[in-house]
């Protein structure tokens, strides 16, 4: 029992245990995502982030050690992002024929959910720091926080919103879009984008690669966009 | 493949130290991205200055199955939330419900003013 123990205490302090559960839990995730032909509710990034949840807690790990591990795989995010200049590179025709479609909806989307999130807080009488802690919510999660930051939020808030946000608009975009009868691929993964920045763009590339080419895309124009409206929003709000 | 990587963290690389000397709200990878898609687009023209692996699919190859999988990137991060649901706080339910309504509201009017532009621009085509 105690060598055991000792043991445990060893390899619980190893970044390799962590980095190797990450691996497990997300191949499982994404097996039980395969096996329901990738049910939108069958969210790989949430079912991975339970069953590793699940092993923390279970074993008492806290998450800086956790992340010793699994930084190896957090890293690979920024490669990740410039990889997806590829699958934009070969649907660069259809990009540029979209450029107004585009501009449209990234201007509709980015003003109707920072309008909805406003007016929703205000309504249930949040104060102005939770406000600009949730505002930026739909862009990718380093901008987001330096936004909340720079308006007074809670910048760990907002991180948690973030991927809160990305993981039920990668859950909802497909069946809302379906019941909303829009079938065009460009519309359905630029909506994904905007909404839910890189976890939706990641449910788009699954889908269907011009899907995620305009995900992508989606996702780069409101992290610039968003930026610079939120503290225009906020300040009308707050003068 | 290695060279593949090495492209990416390469324009990773270039697209930090842009952010950072200029100043921009824009991440660096995302700046990252846009530099990788110039160098596609110059690709065939400066095909002696770049290593092979950029023109003979290799590249392509790489950034595909990096992509394929890139929920698995978004784990750490994820398991970092679901630690931390105690900042939502006494707002908990405030917040709830403006996420997920405006989510919701966000998609709906970005899917459907894409469909309408591309429509009207299609018909004057």
């Amino acid at each position: 029992m105690s060598s055991d123990f000792s043991l445990w205490v060893y390899l619980s302090q190893k970044p390799l245990t962590w980095l190797t559960l990450t691996l497990i839990a997300y191949a499982v995730a994404d097996r039980l995502a395969a096996a329901t032909k990738r049910h939108p509710l069958a969210n790989p990034v949430l079912l991975a982030v339970a069953l590793v949840g699940i092993v923390l807690f279970a074993s008492g790990t806290p998450y800086r050690q956790y992340f010793e591990g699994a930084q190896f795989v957090h890293f690979l995010l920024g490669p990740a992002t410039v990889a997806l200049a590829v699958p934009l590179y070969e649907h660069r025709a259809e990009v540029l024929r979209s450029l107004l479609p585009m501009a449209a909806a990234l201007i509709a989307g980015a003003v109707v959910t920072l309008a909805s999130v406003i007016v929703i807080m205000v309504l249930l009488g949040a104060p102005l720091p939770v406000i600009a802690s949730i505002a930026p919510k739909s862009v990718t999660a380093a901008i987001a926080m330096g936004v909340s930051e720079g308006l007074g939020g809670d910048p760990a808030l907002t991180a948690v919103l973030v991927i809160l946000t990305g993981v039920f608009g990668a859950i909802i975009v497909t069946p809302l879009l379906d019941s909303a009868g829009i079938q065009d691929w460009r519309a359905r993964g630029f909506a994904a984008g905007i909404a839910a920045h890189g976890i939706g763009t990641a449910r788009a590339l699954q889908v269907n690669p011009v899907a995620g080419t305009f995900a992508a895309i989606a996702m780069a124009l409101n992290a610039v966009f968003t930026a610079l409206l939120t503290p225009l929003a906020l300040k009308a709000l707050s003068g | 493949m290695i060279v593949a990587l090495s492209v990416l963290l390469a324009c990773q690389l270039a697209g930090e130290v842009l952010a950072r000397g200029l100043g921009v709200p824009v991440p660096g990878p995302v700046l990252g991205l846009i530099i990788l898609l110039m160098a596609l687009m110059a690709r065939r023209g400066l095909a002696a200055l770049m290593p092979a692996e950029v023109n003979d699919g290799t590249l392509e190859a790489a950034a595909k199955a990096l992509l394929a999988h890139l929920s698995l990137l978004f784990v750490p991060a994820g398991v970092g939330v679901i630690q931390r649901l105690d900042v939502l706080g006494q707002h908990a339910l405030a917040l709830g419900l403006a996420l997920v309504l405006s989510s919701i509201l966000g998609i709906l009017a970005s899917a459907m003013v894409f469909r309408w532009v591309a429509r009207c621009l299609e018909k004057r085509a």
